[in-house]
């Protein structure tokens, strides 16, 4: 049986499925970070050169790929909108923003209140602090930017733009601490080589990523649908669900 | 071609436009966008003269001396080619060792010694237990006595 994808770029026939989806995501979200602090906190074992500190990496970590990842894949939904003229791709980018910026947000407290015991400092102007920096002002300004357009389409439109140009910044922080001197050290796991941790580490640290993960998805999806009943208020199928209830 | 295929072919195109002048930028920069200079930098004088700036490297072994005073350090910072001498007075960081990284603020006087006003720890990205560390350190010991030998 051929599934008919389009129908779900639909606003109506997404609110419904999203509807579904949520509790999903958010029972696996929770299991997920119940995991993950455990084996963070009680299972993986103490650090040799920063004992018991170095465990605010099972939050600092998967919050910066987060921060990462949800950028991408806002400006991604939003290049959609802006190509296709699709309504959903750009409610989704919008409903995307305020995720990421949370998560940009705890990468830099986490990281600051790192650094302060670790490096001897809250905060430097090296290039991987500055480039996340620069991320949370790019989200920070999508909002912005979007919240001070009336029309809904016009929003979506300036806001795509903002979206797209802000991509370069990505590989800019991703491989800053290779591309440069910096204080922040060079990445622990990555595609290429081998992760220069611990197994039950770096088991940690995964799951906490994919509880972030589902939290994101379930959040996302959440606000996509307010945004949807919000831009579709005086529709017919909104009322109809507005007698049913 | 269909409008919105044009419309996603100039969105393309301006993504890859601007990833190329931001590389160019970025390129242009390089020198300043450096946060410290290695001892081999600053030998070659590629170091900012008379201002500030910040020096990175590893802590030589056996290189750190208190004064009598208990605040002021002497220590050397490394790159294993260049060496160049640093004292600074003020709290050290907790990752601050012999042999670990640092990075330290600060000027270099004429007597080539860097007086740094201040000086953070510049810790590496290998994450294990002290066991699995000490085994480590246990394993380039016996290397390096069976190369000796």
């Amino acid at each position: 049986m051929a599934i008919n994808w389009f129908k779900y770029s639909s606003p109506a026939s997404f609110y419904s499925l999203a509807g579904k989806m949520i509790p999903l995501f958010s029972i696996i979200s929770i299991v997920l970070f119940v995991l993950g602090l455990y084996t963070g906190f009680f299972v993986a074992p103490t650090d040799f050169q920063q004992s018991e500190a170095y465990r605010i990496i099972f939050i600092h970590v998967p919050a910066a790929w987060m921060s990462m990842f949800l950028y991408l894949i806002m400006a991604g939904w939003a290049a959609i909108g802006l190509a296709f003229n699709t309504r959903l791709s750009s409610m989704i980018a919008t409903a995307i923003a305020p995720t990421g910026a949370m998560f940009t947000f705890l990468a830099l407290w986490t990281g600051a209140l790192w650094g302060k015991p670790m490096w001897g400092t809250w905060w430097v102007w090296d290039a991987r602090l500055t480039s996340e920096l620069i991320l949370l002002f790019l989200y920070i300004g999508f909002m912005a930017l979007q919240a001070a357009i009336d029309d809904p389409r016009r929003a979506d439109k300036a806001g795509a733009v903002i979206a797209i140009v802000g991509v370069v910044n990505i590989p800019i922080i991703y491989f800053s601490v290779k591309w440069w001197n910096t204080l922040h050290q060079g990445a622990t796991v990555s595609l290429t080589q081998s992760p220069k941790m611990a197994t039950t580490m770096l088991t940690g640290m995964l799951i906490m990523s994919l509880a972030c993960w589902m939290y994101s998805i379930a959040v996302i999806l959440m606000r996509t649908r307010t945004i949807i009943l919000e831009r579709e208020r005086n529709t017919m199928w909104v009322s109809d669900l507005q007698g049913a209830a | 071609m269909k409008p919105r295929h044009r419309k996603l072919t100039i969105i393309i195109m301006s993504v890859a436009a601007l990833g190329l002048a931001t590389t160019l930028v970025l390129d242009a920069f390089q020198s300043n966008l450096v946060f410290f200079f290695s001892p081999s930098q600053v030998a070659a004088n590629e170091a900012p003269k008379g201002k500030s700036f910040r020096i990175g490297g590893l802590v030589k072994e056996g290189s750190v001396k208190r004064e009598s005073d208990g605040v002021t350090v002497n220590f050397v910072v490394t790159d294993t080619a260049k060496v160049i001498p640093v004292v600074y007075t003020g709290i050290l960081p907790d990752l601050f060792k012999e042999g670990k990284g640092v990075v330290a603020q600060g000027k270099l006087s004429s007597d080539g010694i860097f007086r740094a006003d201040e000086v953070l720890a510049k810790h590496d990205e290998n994450y294990m237990p002290p066991e699995a560390a000490d085994a480590l350190e246990q394993a380039k010991k016996s290397q390096k006595t069976v190369m000796t030998d």
